[in-house]
Formats: structure tokens, C-alpha cells, sequence
């Protein structure tokens, strides 16, 4: 890898809380993502992966310490440069899928694009590509409830990915799936950073999700334990 | 932007149907039952009020006894000497009309009708603000003569005559024909309940000397001339009346003068009372409408915190979260604003047909429940979701 990072973490910390009952889920984090790459971020429970993706995602700001998103210092930017941030650059993927209820499939994959105002001839047209892109043509119109876990996750990527985002930051993607619809997903996943050259970032504790990934890097108490390429070290 | 957040917005009543449909009910009935109480309560007060001024204004009424009301206490009644004592004594009697009652069963061809005769003079029809609609009022000789002749009121005209006019025609009051000479222009109920218009009107000599055959006058109602002091006229004719009646001055009256704005005292006093009930009532609705709102706003944070969750994850800015969340909230009170006014208007209409009181549209308490009402949608809608707005993405997306 050459050039400068996308994303550069130095000496990033995240504490919990004030004086006695003060826990500090990050000890100082250093860490240099380049365009392009699969990181899979693993720990134990409590070892601060989740506190960095969401660090990193903008959706939690460090107590202390530097975090750069294409040499822009992110700590130092207000609520609503972040929101912007997280509008043009970043699609997130969740555990839990995190869709709106009762609404359709192309209304959730539409909602981003909603947001950067785009019209509505364009958002349709975008939110079926992306469907499609997923495997779910055809299932515009349901709601989550009528999709299984699968569908639903896919649907959530279709939502991350309509904005052509930089990076995609996925926590525990598969967490609540099966393992067969949980290898359908992160080939999915891979095939995006393969094909449109998506930056992927993800949390996982599942070592065979975490093999899909090209670098694993591994959290213990807060502090990054290790950082190796697959094929490395595994 | 604002366009974009309209569209969510209205998604978001859109998917969630039944709470849109809750919050919306609960303004509804908050409004309607406000508005449609104090509108029917406006509406008996003036109704009232209406009746009262239809009986003429500066009239007092004078009777027997101390008793509101028919039934006497025994105490006797005036006579017809009492009449011109009156006229000559009290100045500012502009008219001074004798009533003798008498209940009958008036008969024209196959169809008959009881009704109430008063035995009067043409003063009654001045000071009690009658108007001829067809016909006339009595000649002189027909009053000094005590003529078999009659005036109807509009009720008694519709049960003898239908659709025909009257004037000209005999008519047989209990054992004598009598010729109507005129027919009264409707008046409607009474500030008591009682029909106006069902009554027949003869000379005080003709009811005296074929229907009571007696020279009792059993009430006087008497017109006080534009500009006079009406409590000035009541006193001077209770002073008359007591010498007439040879009361001592230790003994109490023996009868009873009342004005109508004593009356009207009386009866809007009432119907007002009513109405501040009624609209407490009422506003005991639109506070639980409100409860029914807040719960089900509250209820709901939970889902719509991480909802707010995902829009910021997404790239919402706080602003964007908010102004949705104010138009949904808007709209919604909006909404069940407007459809309470029309629910109220359509069933105080209809009410108060039935009732048979005016319909009066109070601008004043539809803009105050409208408001109230909006405000609680828009209080309870919005103040969660800026809690929500203000938090960091993660913690809203967490929210238990």
C-alpha cells in the first residue's frame, strides 16, 4: 500500500462515565485504512471493536485523539459536518438491520437518497439497481416483516451501498443470521469491495466471516493486539 | 429540502396508520365536544334571550298573587275599573293591555282544537310586539260592543285552516260562532317552553261576557314608554295597586309586578349556567383527548427514537429529523383539528335543529380547542423526537 490512508487513527481513546466508575473502552488506538481494503475488525466482547467502528462511522466521537478521513480531521468537525460526512461517504450495515418498520424495501433503500435530495425519477431508478444488486428484485414492495433475516440484511445493504458510499462499515453483519445466509451476505459483501471498489470495514467474533476479509485486526482490552493480512497469519 | 421532509413526513403518517389514526381521533373528539357544546349553549342563551325580546322590550307583566305562574294563592284578581286607573295614573304606561285566559276547544268544520283565549284589548298586540300577518287587529266598536270576533295565533290557524286563510271565516269557541278578523305573525316558544302561537285573541268584554262571566282581568301586561324609567313605572304601580287593593301598609302585596329584563335576568342566568357546565364537560374531553394523545406519542418514543436513530446514521441532519417530525406532528393536530371543526359544525347544525335553537358559529372557541389541541400534537409529537435528535446516532440507535 502506498500513498496516504483514508482513514488514520492516532492515539484514539473512548472513556465511559466519570472519576471511580470511569472505564476506558479505548487505551489509544492507532490505525491506517487505505481505499479499497477488507478489514475485519474481531475481539472479545469489551474489547472496543464496536466503540472504533462507531468512532469510525461518526455515530460516536473519541474522547481524545486524532481521527483523519482523507487527511479531514473528523474530531474536530461539528454534528451536522459529521452528518454530511456520513451522507456522502459512509453506508452502514447492522447487526440488527436497523429498517424502518412497515415500510418497503424501496422506500428504505430510497431514504439516503432522499436525504441528499435527489429527484425522484433518479431515487427510484437507484434504489432498484440496488436491489437488484443484492439479489431482491422483485421484493421492492415489501416490508421488513415480510422478509427473512437474509432479505432484510440485504435490503440493508442495498440502503448502505445506493449512495456509492467510500466505505462501508458493517458491525457484526451476519450476527443474527444462519451460517448459510451468513456466507450469502459476505459474499455479497466481498463481491462490492471486488466489483465497485467499496472500502469495507467489519466487526465480527466469527472467524470464518472474518476469513473473507483481506487484513484482520484484532482488539483485546482496547488496544489493537494484532494486525495481520490474510495469509499472513491464518 | 422542505419538500424532501414533507415527502417523509407523510410517509411516516402513511406507515404508521393506526397511531396517525389514534392521534387524530383523539383531537377530533377533543375539539368536537368543545365546540359543539358551547355552540349549543350559545345557541339556547340566545334563544332565550330571543324569546324574551320577542315578548317585547320595557313590558312589565303584573298578576295576581305572589306566585310565578298559574295556580293562585287565593288573592283576587284585577277588575276592569283597574284598567283605566292604570291608564290615567301611570304616565309612562305607553300601553296597558287586560288579560282574561280562558282554556277552549275552538271548531272550524270537522276540525277542532284546544287552545288558550286571552280577552284583551289592541294594546296587547303593541306591547307584546305582535304583528298582524293578514287581516287586522279589533275595531273600536267590536272592543266597547264585545264583539264575537278573533285574531289567531299561527298554530291554532295550521290546525283549523291548513294551508287556507282564515280571515272572514266563522269559527265556534265553545257554545258561540265567532269571525277571525286577523292572524298573528308566528313568534315561536316561549323563554318558558310553552308555544306562543297557540292562542286566539278576543275583545276583554266578549271573553268576559260569554267565556268567564265575570269582571276579573286575571293579568296585565303593560309597555313603558321609550325613555322612561321602567323602576320608576314599577314602583308608581305598585303604589297604585296596593290603594286599589286596599292593602295596609303592613300587609305584603298581594301581587306580583315583573319586568322582562327580571325575566330575561332569570332565564339567561340559567341557560348560562348550563353552558359553563356543559363546556366544563367538554373540556374534561379534550384534556383526556390530550392524555389519549400524549400516551400514545409516548408510548411510540422507544420505536421512533431509533427510527431517528437511522435517519441519522443515514446522513439526516438533526434539523431535517426535526422538521419532519414537526410536520408529521402539524399535520396530524392539523388534521384532526379541522376534522373536529367539521364534525362539531355538522352536529351542532343537526342539534340544534332538533333542539330548535339557532346555530351560532362561535369563531372564538373553534380557533381556542383548534389551537389547545394543536398543541398537544405538536407538544407531545415534537419534544421526544428533539430529545431523540439531540443525541449521539449510536445512543439512539440503542435506545430500549
Amino acid at each position: 500500500m502506498s500513498g496516504s490512508p483514508l482513514i488514520r487513527l492516532s492515539g484514539v481513546t473512548k472513556s465511559y462515565g466519570r472519576g471511580h466508575a470511569e472505564f476506558q473502552a479505548l487505551k489509544g488506538i492507532d490505525l491506517d485504512i487505505f481505499s479499497g481494503d477488507f478489514v475485519a475488525v474481531m475481539g472479545p466482547s469489551g474489547s472496543g471493536k464496536s466503540t472504533t467502528m462507531n468512532i469510525l462511522g461518526c455515530l460516536d466521537t473519541p474522547t481524545s485523539g486524532s481521527y483523519q478521513f482523507q487527511g479531514v480531521h473528523v474530531e474536530q468537525l461539528e454534528r451536522n459536518q459529521r452528518a454530511l460526512l456520513r451522507r456522502h461517504y459512509l453506508g452502514f450495515v447492522f447487526q440488527g438491520f436497523n429498517l424502518l418498520a412497515r415500510t418497503t424495501a424501496l422506500e428504505n433503500v430510497e431514504l439516503p437518497l432522499i436525504y441528499r435530495g435527489e429527484p425522484a425519477a433518479a431515487r427510484h431508478q437507484a434504489a432498484r439497481a440496488a436491489l437488484e444488486q443484492v439479489g431482491l428484485k422483485g421484493w421492492e414492495s415489501h416490508t421488513p416483516a415480510e422478509l427473512s433475516g437474509g432479505q432484510q440484511q440485504r435490503v440493508a445493504i442495498a440502503r448502505a451501498i445506493v449512495t456509492r458510499p467510500e466505505v462501508l462499515l458493517a458491525d457484526e453483519p451476519t450476527g443474527n443470521l444462519d451460517t448459510r445466509t451468513s456466507h450469502e451476505i459476505m459474499e455479497l459483501i466481498t463481491s462490492l469491495n471486488a466489483k465497485l471498489g467499496i472500502t469495507v470495514l467489519m466487526v465480527t467474533h466469527e472467524q470464518d466471516v472474518a476469513s473473507y476479509a483481506r487484513r484482520v485486526v484484532h482488539f483485546v482490552d482496547g488496544v489493537v493486539e494484532s494486525d495481520l493480512r490474510n495469509g499472513e497469519g491464518y | 429540502m422542505l419538500w424532501n421532509t414533507l415527502l417523509l413526513s407523510l410517509r411516516a403518517i402513511r406507515r404508521n396508520l393506526m397511531r396517525s389514526f389514534l392521534t387524530v381521533l383523539g383531537i377530533v373528539i377533543g375539539v368536537a365536544a368543545v365546540v359543539i357544546m358551547v355552540t349549543l349553549g350559545n345557541g339556547a342563551t340566545r334563544s332565550v334571550s330571543d324569546q324574551i325580546s320577542s315578548m317585547g322590550s320595557n313590558l312589565l307583566m303584573v298578576m295576581p298573587g305572589q306566585r310565578f305562574g298559574p295556580g293562585s294563592d287565593a288573592a283576587p284578581s284585577f277588575k276592569s275599573a283597574d284598567i283605566d286607573a292604570i291608564k290615567s295614573q301611570i304616565s309612562s304606561a305607553e300601553w296597558v293591555a287586560p288579560v282574561a285566559g280562558k282554556s277552549v276547544t275552538t271548531v272550524y268544520q270537522s276540525r277542532n282544537w284546544p287552545t288558550m283565549v286571552s280577552g284583551t284589548s289592541n294594546d296587547y298586540f303593541h306591547a307584546g310586539n305582535w304583528e298582524i300577518a293578514s287581516g287586522r287587529m279589533f275595531a273600536e266598536g267590536e272592543e266597547r260592543g264585545g264583539k264575537a270576533v278573533c285574531v289567531m295565533g299561527e298554530t291554532v290557524r295550521k290546525k283549523l285552516f291548513g294551508g287556507q286563510n282564515p280571515v272572514g271565516c266563522e269559527i265556534r269557541v265553545k257554545d258561540f260562532s265567532c269571525e277571525v278578523v286577523g292572524v298573528l305573525k308566528p313568534k315561536g316558544q316561549s323563554g318558558m317552553g310553552s308555544d306562543q302561537d297557540d292562542s286566539i285573541v278576543m275583545p276583554l268584554k266578549t271573553v268576559q261576557r260569554r267565556l268567564t262571566g265575570n269582571q276579573d282581568v286575571s293579568r296585565f301586561s303593560i309597555s313603558v314608554r321609550k325613555g322612561a324609567s321602567v323602576d320608576a313605572a314599577t314602583r308608581q304601580l305598585t303604589l297604585l295597586l296596593r290603594e286599589r287593593r286596599k292593602i295596609s301598609d303592613s300587609e305584603e302585596d298581594d301581587f306580583r309586578v315583573m319586568d322582562t329584563r327580571q325575566i330575561a335576568q332569570t332565564l339567561t342566568s340559567t341557560t348560562k349556567i348550563l353552558t359553563m357546565l356543559l363546556s366544563a364537560v367538554a373540556a374534561v374531553s379534550l384534556l383526556v383527548g390530550g392524555i389519549g394523545i400524549m400516551n400514545i406519542m409516548l408510548v411510540s418514543v422507544t420505536e421512533r427514537t431509533r427510527e431517528i436513530g437511522i435517519r441519522l446514521a443515514i446522513g439526516a441532519l438533526e434539523r431535517e429529523v426535526l422538521l419532519q417530525f414537526l410536520i408529521e406532528a402539524v399535520v396530524l393536530a392539523g388534521m384532526g383539528g379541522l376534522a373536529g371543526i367539521a364534525l362539531a359544525t355538522g352536529a351542532s347544525v343537526a342539534l340544534a335543529h332538533a333542539m330548535n335553537i339557532p346555530y351560532l358559529f362561535d369563531l372564538k372557541i373553534n380557533l381556542l380547542s383548534f389551537l389547545f389541541s394543536a398543541a398537544i400534537g405538536v407538544v407531545f409529537g415534537f419534544f421526544p423526537a428533539r430529545r431523540a435528535a439531540g443525541l449521539n446516532p449510536i445512543d439512539a440507535l440503542r435506545h430500549e
